[in-house]
């Protein structure tokens, strides 16, 4: 058996695990041993694929198999890797893995809730692995779905309008992106769904024009593609932490993940035709969501609108499509996906020991929980591009890319996006000031503790992957950077 | 003609025919109280029919009147095996106080429609198609007023009976007029005297109207929202997934056989329908609070997904569109089946405020309920979602590229108003929800099945292809 099937097997393994499972202690058994054999998995995984390049495959996917599955509409179960999906891959099962034990101790309906979530991660691992266009999209949507009921039932605030609109919106995405396959299904001519062979054919001229913006903003949606981001910031700040965690962390790079590979690969004149419109939208993105994040008082919404600008600067890389911009652009998902889920987690533990996410009521907590407060302030510093921390890595790649180009669009745009360093440097120094130095005024906040074991485990395996991605980018950057060359050569021609 | 060729081409027909007479002379024979056995009887004897009937065949019989293919055949079994749903779902109200002395009339009734529906599929005239289809609506008068004492069930049948009979009206003058033009009624004959004239488009055009008078097709889907009402619930099942199935089958063979040549024609009349049907069921179940009334919205957009099948015009089309029919049948039926026994334990109760809660006391009956309208909605990995995908493909594959577009807007606003009632379910609190009980085994037995069908059909592709090799015309 294929080993990427086990990235599904094992999630509707845990699946049936829990269905069984019959109280608290035999859920958390499942989720622990269900996610750690997927990091286990995705670790081998990575090891493996960089020994089979090093030892000489040179075909643009690994470990690709097919079985047939709707023969009339050609339609398969295909899969494979490149050095893009595998550090997903591994991403994917980093957060997973701390995401459940950042949900220890959530309740009520602990069972329900793993449920939905591993239902969750199984769209998204079945995503990564899939080089079929229709499978892949069907794990799209079953990634999304389960949303809204994580939400809806475990989530604070207002939760019943954040997840209608955040379904919504994403669905209606899902809805551009369903005409888009089908539009290169019978544009291409191929009798396949499968990536890799479409993109042998030539797709006409003007189904390009058509579908190319069907198929971006569709996957756009989901990577906050300003004016379409407006589900993110409501969406995180009401979901429950581990939720925001995987969506912030993992699901956002679908979107970047599927404008890169189906968008742009197979539809390289529509790229060529549409480039600069998008590229001026995700400028907007960048600046727009680190100025909104400056001015917000909630702990959430602030990295939400974080996100936003940040998954802006994935997509306006790509757009940038050269193959430095896109190498940090596939090393910015990693990194936002890392610290995000970092942010995410850390704010969880806060917002459950405080009750509050309002930074006006929040100050000196440095010497109440000091282990948090300094993972607050790490996360802060790989966001803002410290050397050293992830963050750096991700944004100096992408901007000397973008800065590859001498036209003067281009070089505007970089100049504009770049400011958004600068402005993410205010709201994160902000924050950090106000809530965690100081002295603290609430006397109910003195009586509170410091990080539990679980809670410590999930952090630290986090900070290791920022620190680890920063300190040492050069295996990450090299296995990135040669699976993108397939795909920006055929954007040249 | 051989009386066994007869026979042997017709056995589907004369099967049901005979066990219609079974049950008929059983519920006179059998001593009251009579309807457990009743029941037994009649699901036992549809499940020996469509046995018998599983492999499909193919033929004429007296002349061409009559002629069946192994795609009609195969929509003749899946017919009957949503309607046994239906029997098996219906136990906890037919086995009510006051409607148990007329369980028999319940029966017959049924298997009679389904009766004229199989000849509806089978015409290979226009002649046993009229036949079939009043055979498959007067009864289905009676059904919905078979709560004769409730009001609304009474005037409920007469909205049916009274749009029947003007939709057939319609639809006979359209028949007038092709055979006026053409001077004959047979399917075989037609194609080539059906040349695109003025006055053949207008009998295209009433025999359209006719027919979507029987699927609700916007603007013909008036009686719907108050036939489903005030219809008893498993009637209203059986009214929204079978008796739909058979119509659409029965215009898509119909449009894409006799009426070839006005393909041009019949394709823009019926883009504009689907559009126009879609949208406005859409926004007219957002407003609703009766669950029936909410469900015969939905079900009048979910014809219009089936009609896009019909756009395809093919082989494809067709696959897909008894494929939708398929899934259609096991989604809706599921959630009927929970609306049925929710409201037998609830004081006939079916607004959506009834449903706030029910998570907590009734986590399975929700269960079943949240995946079916999921299906219904067309999310992954349940059956909605590649039905949905295949009409989408068939429509496209035809070049009706505005049409999908519209009709994938309209997923996203019919997602809406069935995550509704998930949030119900799930999300809105309640203090007094309905208590934990349990259902009768049939209906159990009934949503596993509906359930398993929701899950497993779309994963198992063996269904699709099975009906595309016998999709040919």
């Amino acid at each position: 058996m294929n080993i990427l099937s086990l990235f599904v097997l094992v999630p509707l393994l845990m699946l049936l695990g829990l269905w069984i499972a019959r109280n608290l202690n035999q859920v958390r058994g499942v989720m622990v041993a269900g996610s750690s054999i997927l990091l286990v998995l995705a670790a081998y995984l990575t090891v493996s694929y960089i020994g089979l390049r090093n030892g000489g495959a040179t075909e643009e996917m690994l470990f690709t198999d097919s079985i047939t599955w709707y023969a009339p509409l050609h339609i398969a179960y295909s899969v494979g890797v490149d050095g893009i999906s595998v550090v997903m891959l591994l991403l994917s099962a980093i957060i997973v893995f701390t995401g459940t034990f950042a949900s220890w101790k959530l309740k009520p309906l602990t069972k329900e809730y793993f449920m939905w979530f591993t239902l969750l991660s199984t769209g998204v691992f079945g995503f990564f692995i899939s080089t079929d266009l229709f499978t892949m999209f069907m794990f799209y949507e079953v990634a999304l779905i389960p949303m809204y009921l994580l939400i809806g039932v475990w989530g604070s605030g207002r939760k019943e309008y954040s997840a209608m609109k955040l379904t919504l919106m994403l669905m209606g995405g899902s809805a551009f992106l369903l005409i888009g396959i089908l539009g290169i299904y019978y544009g291409a001519g191929a009798e396949t769904m499968n990536i890799l062979e479409i993109v042998k054919h030539q797709i006409p001229t003007e189904i390009q024009r058509i579908f190319f913006p069907l198929v971006f903003l569709g996957f756009g949606v989901l990577g906050a593609l300003f004016p379409f981001h407006t589900w993110s910031p409501d969406g995180h700040a009401s979901a429950p932490t581990a939720v925001s965690m995987l969506h912030a962390g993992v699901l956002m790079k679908l979107g970047g993940y599927g404008c890169f590979r189906v968008a742009m690969y197979l539809m390289p004149t529509g790229t060529a035709i549409w480039g600069d419109f998008f590229l001026i939208l995700t400028t907007i993105s960048v600046v727009y969501g680190a100025f909104s994040a400056v001015v917000q008082t909630d702990l959430k919404y602030i990295n939400a609108y974080s996100s936003v600008s940040h998954c802006g600067l994935v997509l306006f890389a790509l757009l940038m499509a050269t193959r430095v911009s896109a190498t940090g652009a596939i090393l910015q998902m990693l990194s936002h996906g890392l610290m995000t889920a970092l942010f995410f987690a850390l704010i969880g533990m806060i917002y459950g020991r405080t009750h509050t996410r309002d930074i006006r009521q929040l100050s000196g907590l440095m010497k109440i929980m000091p282990f948090l407060a300094v993972g607050y302030v790490i996360a802060g510093l790989a966001n803002l591009g410290l050397p050293g921390l992830s963050g750096f890595i991700a944004e100096m790649t992408v901007f000397v890319g973008s800065f590859e180009h001498t036209d003067i669009f281009h070089r505007t745009c970089t100049i504009i996006a770049t400011t958004s360093i600068v402005i993410t440097a205010v709201y994160i120094l902000r924050v950090v000031g106000k809530i965690l130095y100081g002295t603290c005024k609430n006397p109910e906040h003195l009586k509170l503790t410091d990080a539990t074991w679980d809670e410590r485990l999930a952090v630290i395996c986090l900070i290791v992957a920022v620190a680890g991605l920063g300190l040492a980018p050069y295996w990450v950057s090299n296995v990135i950077s040669n699976s993108v060359e397939p795909i920006i050569s055929q954007l040249i021609h | 003609m051989d009386i066994s060729t007869i026979f042997s081409t017709m056995q589907a027909e004369i099967s049901l025919a005979i066990i219609l007479i079974v049950i008929l002379l059983a519920d006179l024979i059998l001593k009251q109280p009579n309807h457990k056995a009743l029941q037994g009887l009649a699901c036992g004897l549809l499940v020996v029919q469509i046995a018998l009937n599983i492999i499909p065949v193919s033929g004429e019989a007296f002349g061409g009147m009559y002629q069946t293919s192994p795609m009609a055949s195969i929509m003749k079994t899946v017919l009957a095996l949503g309607t046994l749903l239906v029997f098996m779902q219906a136990d906890s109200w037919i086995n009510r106080e006051d409607t148990r002395h007329k369980a028999g009339e319940f029966y017959v009734l049924t298997l009679s429609t389904l009766l004229g529906m199989y000849y509806m599929i089978s015409a290979g005239s226009f002649l046993l198609f009229y036949v079939g289809l009043e055979l498959a609506s007067i009864p289905i008068a009676c059904l919905v007023a078979f709560d004769k004492y409730r009001r609304q069930s009474a005037e409920a049948g007469t909205k049916f009976i009274l749009n029947a009979m003007f939709s057939s009206a319609l639809m006979l003058y359209g028949l007038s007029l092709i055979y006026g033009t053409c001077g004959t009624m047979y399917f075989n004959d037609l194609p080539e005297l059906l040349t695109g004239t003025p006055l053949q488009i207008m009998a295209m055009v009433l025999f359209f109207a006719g027919l979507g008078f029987k699927l609700s097709l916007v603007p013909f889907h008036m009686w719907t929202p108050d036939t489903y009402q005030g219809a008893p619930t498993s009637v209203t099942a059986y009214l929204s997934v079978i008796s739909k199935g058979a119509a659409a089958f029965a215009l898509m063979s119909i449009l894409v056989k006799v009426f070839a040549s006005m393909t041009d024609n019949w394709s823009m009349l019926l883009s504009v329908v689907i559009v126009v049907t879609i949208t406005i069921a859409n926004i007219f179940a957002i407003l609703q609070h009766d669950l029936k009334r909410f469900m015969a919205y939905s079900s009048i957009s979910q014809a219009g997904y089936i009609m896009l099948a019909v756009l395809g015009a093919d082989a494809q089309g067709m696959t897909s569109l008894v494929y939708y029919v398929i899934v259609y049948i096991v989604a809706n039926l599921a959630v009927f089946g929970v609306i049925t026994t929710i409201e037998q334990h609830n004081g006939g109760r079916v607004d959506r405020e009834a449903y706030n809660g029910l998570y907590k006391t009734n986590p399975r009956l929700s269960f079943i309920m949240t995946l079916a309208l999921f299906s219904l909605g067309g999310i992954p990995p349940f059956a909605g979602f590649f039905s949905k995908f295949f009409v989408f493909a068939a429509a496209f594959h035809a070049g009706h590229l505005l049409v999908v577009f519209l009709a994938l807007v309209n997923t996203i606003i019919s997602l809406y108003y069935y995550l509704l009632i998930v949030k119900a379910m799930y999300i809105t609190p309640n203090d007094n929800p309905l208590p934990t009980f349990r259902s009768s085994n049939m209906t159990r037995a009934s949503l596993v099945i509906c359930l398993a069908g929701v899950i497993l059909l779309g994963v198992i592709s063996n269904v699709y292809q099975l009906l595309f090799d016998n999709a040919l015309f």
